[in-house]
């Protein structure tokens, strides 16, 4: 419920924002640096003159592109994958799983490194490197809860009435686990974000001028001293999102997956 | 235990290898021409060329892993492209502020993550308990390098009980070091601590409706006594199995949390070698971090065996 | 002063759909040495009896009557006073050998926990002790078990550490929840038989629980058939098996395997499922699968009578059943 709330919030933001800002995004003005909260500037504007609230409204687009981006990359390589190494098992799913294995030595920053070391730093990369990293995740998954699915009695009826295996998995398989796949892929929604910001943070993903709340933290630490609060406004954004996510996560859960809820 | 021990520390090397190759590909033999990176869209032919021949890059792919690779074995990890020392120069001192950083920050999670976990468990859906989870969950939320800017601003820019960041160095004593690590370890260590608190309470309250439970009161044990004679060590193997697979994340926040506080460890010097396009310093830096899980995971694999009797007898 | 009396014992275990009423208005009373069978389809109750007798309901139950044991109301004492209690004058065995044993600590460690918490043993002393512990509830080569973890030991030798643990302190009262369900059929009678002459050599009270007739008629004094968490009757085991009264004790009595039935003997069940706990019925709890019932039994419960000495059933037509027991109630 709450998460829910919560997430609606950000994605309203984030379609205002499309429209309309309070304040200046893009635009750089020394004569309106640093300007204290009011009625104008409810948070006060930032070291180029730009309006913080609507910096954090622009950020939420960002963050909500990052993530649906990066969790469809790892949903369709990562689903595709896992339910191919169900329906196959023997050595491709051996081959799939030992991959997925030592992918998981690298989290989404540091294969996020190696790709921007390659191809530059920017945003389109990050997003990139953050769905890669989310690939061996739901192929796990994936093929952990397919695998469950295969051994039930209706599955087996359907291959004893010589139903081909891509058939069963589109008609069976995939509708049986897609409640648990919604469920991680809020949760992966939330460490995209995270993701992204580090990386922003570091200034490997998103560049100047686009508004990102990882950006907007790097471009604060300098300033940490004499103005703080202007770090402390997109990491509380950044939280706000995660925690939504999380939160409706378990909600998600309780709601389409009792069992594993009560479990919990 | 030895033929265990043995699979075990071959599924190492396996996963070691593996990795390396990984790293290879996508550092080498993806799309991008180092030499060209480094040299700029501007250079001409000849520059990228000589460049090229310098650095050994004209050489097949196969060729050049293996140098790699035997070079580690015998400790030479190559040279810097941009700075023409040896990468190990750039790295040692890197070392030694990550590793004591990413052990410091794993004890205090584990810490935090046992304190909390078992007194939410012992006070099972109170008022406590309820409060506890609900803290963890904004702690699973919060960035850590976001956490570490507040950190700053409070205990050391407040309160000034610890250095803002920078790291003195070894010789400059134990406890100072230490000191300058508290904070950044703190900030990782509180997304890690909150959410294996919540794995440890949930693992605690699994294995308290086991059977064997009962058998312990039924001995005449009290409560507090099962807990820590029979549930504890139990409730212990998924706590440890998402430890392991948290140690990758704990590292890659080092990585970011050292930059908020300006220490030269690992984190800086890859980010550097971004920045000059140094891809060999990348290429072993990352291969370092991957060993560490990699070993990280291997020592959860022993202590596994350690905690349950039972995977020892199906392994051999 | 009986050993143990129980006195209209309830138990309501609180559930999302309402309180469920697992034990209702129970009466034991057991004297020192004296064995006490109780019997029951799966689901009435008898290990919730049981563990409220320990003191070890599960945390959404509650109990209410008493339970006095040498004149002392265990329900009014505290859990630190209950904590000296169990394992020492009260122990219990278990269902599940194979669950019921903490998989990370040898099956040594684990006898000897008892012993020295109640008995204050040394940890050398203890280890003794339990090396002749398990000597004598029939475990082959002591002193190398005791070392072993329970996944490296059978259902049988682990339900024989399960007896040595509960035999450690010398209990007053040794209760056996279904100590042999979970074993194989050869080693059913040998470990009931351990059971029984380590009871008799210690003097001690039992009460055994189990779904079997059969088990219970062989080794107990005296029964009580409980269904849907109440006893419906109860008495010397010989009289009851001499007579069986109530059409719930007669139904399980048809159900069970007979000698020389052969294989095309047929076995009759009791139609039907036992009551919701939660919503139970008005009248007698047994009305909808009696093949007696009548229209009072739905409605009114019915009350205690005495067929013979200490023989007492809880049913409205006691008389009727009886009578139509040659030809069996069910068909
Ligand atoms: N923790 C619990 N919460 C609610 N109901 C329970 C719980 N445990 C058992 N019950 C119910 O209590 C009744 C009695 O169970 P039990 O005493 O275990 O039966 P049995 O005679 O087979 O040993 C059963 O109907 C069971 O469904
Ligand atoms: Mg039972």
């Amino acid at each position: 419920m709450v998460g829910g709330s919560i997430t609606a919030f950000l994605l309203l933001c984030a379609l205002i924002s499309l429209f309309w800002t309070p304040g200046e995004v893009y635009g750089i003005s020394i004569a309106t640096r640093f300007l204290p909260v009011s009625a104008q500037h409810w948070l006060g504007t930032d070291q180029f003159g730009r309006d913080i609230l609507s910096l954090l409204m622009a950020g939420t687009q960002n963050s909500i592109t990052v993530g649906v981006v990066a969790v469809s990359i790892g949903l369709f390589a990562g689903v595709g994958l896992g339910l191919l190494a169900s329906a196959r098992r023997g050595w491709t799913e051996e081959l799939i799983m030992r991959f997925s294995d030592f992918s998981f030595a690298f989290p989404a920053i540091l294969s996020a490194i190696m790709i921007t070391a390659i191809l530059g730093p920017g945003g389109v990369n990050s997003i990139i490197a953050i769905g890669i990293y989310n690939v061996p995740v739901f192929a796990r998954l994936t093929r952990g809860s397919a695998n469950a699915i295969w051994t039930r009695e209706y599955v087996m009826a359907a291959r004893a009435s010589g139903k081909g295996k891509f058939r069963i998995t589109i008609e069976h398989i995939l509708p049986n686990i897609l409640s648990i796949l919604i469920v991680q892929a809020t949760i992966q929604f939330a460490i995209a974000i995270l993701a992204e910001a580090a990386l922003s943070y570091l200034g490997l993903g998103t560049q100047p001028p686009h508004p990102s709340w990882g950006r907007m933290l790097n471009e604060a630490q300098t300033l940490m001293f004499f103005q703080p609060m202007q770090a402390v406004y997109p990491g509380g954004a950044i939280a706000l999102a995660v925690f939504g996510l999380n939160l409706l996560g378990d909600g998600l859960r309780d709601v389409l997956d009792p069992r594993l809820s009560r479990k919990r | 235990m030895s033929v265990f021990f043995a699979k075990r520390f071959m599924t190492l090397l396996a996963t070691l290898l593996g990795a390396s190759i990984v790293i290879f590909i996508v550092m080498e033999i993806l799309p991008g021409d180092p030499a060209l990176v480094i040299l700029g869209v501007e250079a001409t032919d000849e520059a990228i060329a000589l460049l090229t021949t310098e650095l050994g890059l004209d050489r097949p792919a196969l060729e050049r892993y293996f140098d790699w690779i035997f070079g580690i074995l015998q400790g030479d990890l190559g040279n810097s492209y941009a700075y023409k020392v040896p990468v190990w120069e750039l790295v040692e001192g890197a070392l030694k502020i990550t590793v004591p950083l990413a052990i410091l920050s794993m004890i205090l999670s584990v810490a935090l993550a046992l304190v909390v976990g078992l007194y939410a468990a012992a006070n099972h859906n109170k008022a406590s308990d309820i409060s506890l989870m609900g803290i963890s969950q904004l702690g699973i939320s919060i960035p850590n390098f976001w956490l570490a800017v507040l950190l700053i601003l409070y205990f050391a820019v407040n309160l000034r009980w610890f250095p803002a960041g920078g790291f003195p160095g070894w010789d400059e004593g134990f406890w100072v070091c230490i000191k300058a690590l508290i904070l950044p370890a703190v900030a990782l260590a509180t997304v890690q601590g909150a959410i294996l608190a919540r794995i440890t309470r949930s693992s605690v309250l699994e294995v308290f409706r086991e059977d064997f439970v009962r058998t312990a009161r039924a001995k005449g044990l009290s409560q507090r006594s099962t807990l820590w004679l029979h549930v504890l060590r139990n409730s212990m193997i998924p706590v440890i199995t998402v430890m392991g697979l948290q140690f990758a994340n704990l590292l890659a926040g080092t990585v970011i949390v050292e930059n908020v506080f300006h220490m030269p460890g690992l984190g800086s010097t890859v980010l550097k070698a971004i920045n000059n396009r140094d891809t060999i310093v990348v290429e072993n830096v990352v291969l370092m971090l991957a060993a560490m899980v990699v070993v990280t995971n291997f020592i959860v694999d022993i202590l596994y065996a350690v905690i349950d009797p039972r995977l020892k007898a199906h392994d051999i | 002063m009986a050993l143990l009396d129980v006195e209209n014992l309830d138990v309501s275990l609180s559930t999302a759909m309402g309180p469920a009423r697992a034990v209702r208005g129970l009466n034991i009373s057991l004297e020192k040495g004296e064995t006490l069978g109780i019997v029951g389809e799966s689901g009435c109750g008898k290990s919730m009896t049981a563990l409220a007798l320990m003191g070890l309901l599960p945390d959404n139950g509650t109990t209410e009557g008493t339970i006095s044991l040498q004149g002392e109301d265990l329900l009014l004492k505290s859990e630190k006073e209950m904590c000296k209690i169990r394992g020492n004058r009260m122990a219990m065995i278990f269902q599940e050998p194979m669950t019921s044993l903490n998989p990370v600590h040898t099956v040594g460690r684990q006898i000897m926990e008892p012993l020295r918490l109640h008995r204050g043993l040394s940890k050398s002393e203890a280890f003794k002790e339990t090396i002749g512990l398990m000597e004598r509830v029939g475990i082959p080569n002591p002193s190398e078990r005791v070392h072993n973890y329970p996944h490296q030991l059978s259902g049988g030798q682990r339900q024989r550490v399960m007896i040595a643990l509960a035999l450690s302190c010398s209990p007053d009262i040794l209760i056996a929840d279904e100590p042999t369900t979970a074993l194989d059929v050869t080693i059913q009678d040998q470990i009931l038989e351990l059971i029984q002459n380590l009871v008799d050599e210690e003097g001690m009270a039992l009460i055994l629980i189990s779904h079997d007739l059969g088990v219970i008629a062989e080794n107990t004094e005296k029964v009580a058939v409980m269904y849907g968490g109440a006893v419906v009757e109860s008495g010397p085991t010989d009289q009851i098996f001499g007579n069986l009264a109530h059409p719930y004790t007669q139904g399980l009595f048809a159900a069970m395997p007979k000698l020389g039935m052969g294989r095309n003997g047929r076995l009759t069940t009791i139609p039907g499922t036992v009551p919701d706990l939660i919503n139970l019925p008005a009248g007698c709890t047994f009305t909808d699968r009696c093949p007696l019932a009548t229209d009072e039994c739905g409605t009114t419960a019915p009350s205690i009578s005495t067929v013979e000495a200490g023989h007492k059933v809880t049913c409205h037509h006691i008389d009727q059943a009886i009578n139509g027991r040659g030809e069996g109630l069910y068909k």
